[in-house]
């Protein structure tokens, strides 16, 4: 281990105790973290998407020889000038910045807004939409050269009636009474199961985390042996 | 001007991108191509954005003497420092596509140092978080409450060797009973039916809520009249 790597490893111990020193209560040392992430991850973002789609999709695109030999990928061709409008947009969004001017910014955000609508509304249309529906039609009685495959069947059953008692508890044009009431019942109920695993996998990965940072401290613990 | 070019756009493009679906050929099959990298470089912009707008959010607190602004001085330098080593790019070159895990690059050693570890510790407190509210909320109160408990139970259980363990003495013709059976089948049916009726929800509201937004129905992103 580098002189470097034990600084950048103490530096890290130091923060993950200070973010952890809020579990206590609110405190200097995790004000102190907590504003130094916040500045240091904006610019994190920052510097990366400036160095992985700005210089490379757009500068490079205009202005090709002047990273010849720092892009590879941008050696010897032709500049695309149709990257001038996302340049262009990009310096209207920028405008947000001034208060006089901020007003053109929409049009840049009009633009990414007309895009997305665009393009989700067809992408959800057949991805999510038409998808999940052709995927709820699946046989509920399935026969097996053995014969009738009960649990298979019953299985299948939960999964297409639920996915209707489910739809049913959304559907709000009809009052939620009698058998409707009862559908929509049980469709709260598939939903609670689909909650519960969500949960119970969102504690499983913040669990995880919780391992790692542990472990990470127990790193950093060792190499107060290795100074002394 | 300032509200109805903004609706004009939005129109003409979302028409245009829904169109280029019925229209096999050139320019519209490559354009969604060379949007969506028009898409990315917006995208750049609006980290660019983000950071402007903390600088002139803190540097405005600091100036009207705001309490913590001995912390907002810590903000203002974490975020100078990181964008002078990234951009900078000091201690060697970072990757042309961005990969910064050169050894000796000091843009790698903050994020070693800084950012992955607060970033993972804020996470991981979420586990206490969420402990301590399902503490309070995971009671049986009703039929509800109690299904979702069972569920977390035993999604919880059924990844850990515990759960195998705990079930495994159970014989084959009770195999319905047993924690890894149940976990996947949970997995597999119910949750399955739940999230797919969630997706199907989703995908009506988006769908519907683009109409509005290319129809000019929705306005809400033009602001009030101050912005």
């Amino acid at each position: 281990m580098t002189m470097w790597d034990m600084i950048v490893l103490w530096i890290g111990g130091a923060m993950t105790l200070m973010i952890f020193s809020f579990l206590y209560k609110d405190n200097p040392f995790y004000k102190f973290a907590e504003h130094l992430f916040v500045g240091v991850s904006a610019a994190f973002w920052m510097v990366k998407a400036i160095q992985t789609t700005m210089i490379p999709n757009m500068w490079a695109a205009i202005w090709p020889k002047s990273v010849t030999g720092i892009l590879h990928a941008a050696q010897h061709t032709e500049p695309n000038y149709v990257r001038l409008i996302p340049l262009g947009l990009g310096l209207l969004l920028l405008s947000r910045l001034m208060p006089r001017i901020a007003w053109l910014s929409r049009w840049a955000m009009a633009v990414l807004i007309g895009f997305t609508s665009g393009t989700y509304l067809v992408r959800y249309l057949q991805s999510d939409f038409i998808a999940q529906i052709r995927s709820t039609l699946i046989p509920l009685v399935v026969v097996t050269p053995q014969g009738l495959d009960v649990i298979q069947s019953l299985l299948n059953c939960v999964l297409v009636f639920g996915v209707l008692c489910a739809l049913m508890y959304f559907f709000f044009s009809l009052e939620h009474r009698g058998v409707v009431g009862g559908i929509s019942r049980a469709g709260i109920w598939v939903l609670m199961v689909a909650f519960g695993a969500s949960f119970g996998y969102t504690v499983m990965a913040r669990i995880s985390l919780l391992i790692g940072r542990i472990d990470y401290l127990g790193e950093w613990l060792q190499s107060f042996g290795k100074i002394l | 001007m300032k509200k109805r070019v903004p609706l004009i756009i939005i129109f003409c493009v979302g028409t245009l991108f829904v169109l280029a679906i019925f229209l096999p050929f050139p320019p519209f099959p490559a354009m969604e191509g060379e949007v969506s990298v028009w898409f990315d470089i917006l995208k750049g912009f609006a980290f660019v954005l983000g950071g402007g707008n903390l600088i002139r959010v803190t540097a405005d607190k600091i100036r009207k003497g705001h309490p913590d602004r001995f912390y907002l001085w810590v903000t203002l330098v974490g975020f100078f420092g990181m964008l002078v080593v990234g951009l900078l790019q000091l201690g060697g070159p970072i990757a042309p596509g961005g990969d910064f895990t050169t050894e000796g690059l000091w843009f790698r050693r903050i994020y070693d140092g800084i950012f992955a570890p607060c970033m993972a510790a804020i996470f991981s407190t979420l586990a206490f978080f969420v402990s301590s509210a399902a503490y309070r909320a995971f009671r049986a109160k009703n039929r509800e409450a109690t299904i979702l408990l069972i569920a977390a139970f035993v999604i919880l259980l059924g990844r850990t060797p515990l759960g195998n363990s705990l079930t495994a003495w159970l014989p084959d013709f009770l195999n319905f009973l047993k924690i890894p059976w149940l976990f996947e089948k949970i997995l597999m049916y119910p949750n399955t039916a739940g999230q797919r009726a969630i997706l199907i929800g989703i995908a009506l509201g988006i769908i519907s809520n683009s109409l509005r937004l290319i129809l000019g129905v929705e306005r809400s992103y033009l602001g009030g009249e101050r912005s």
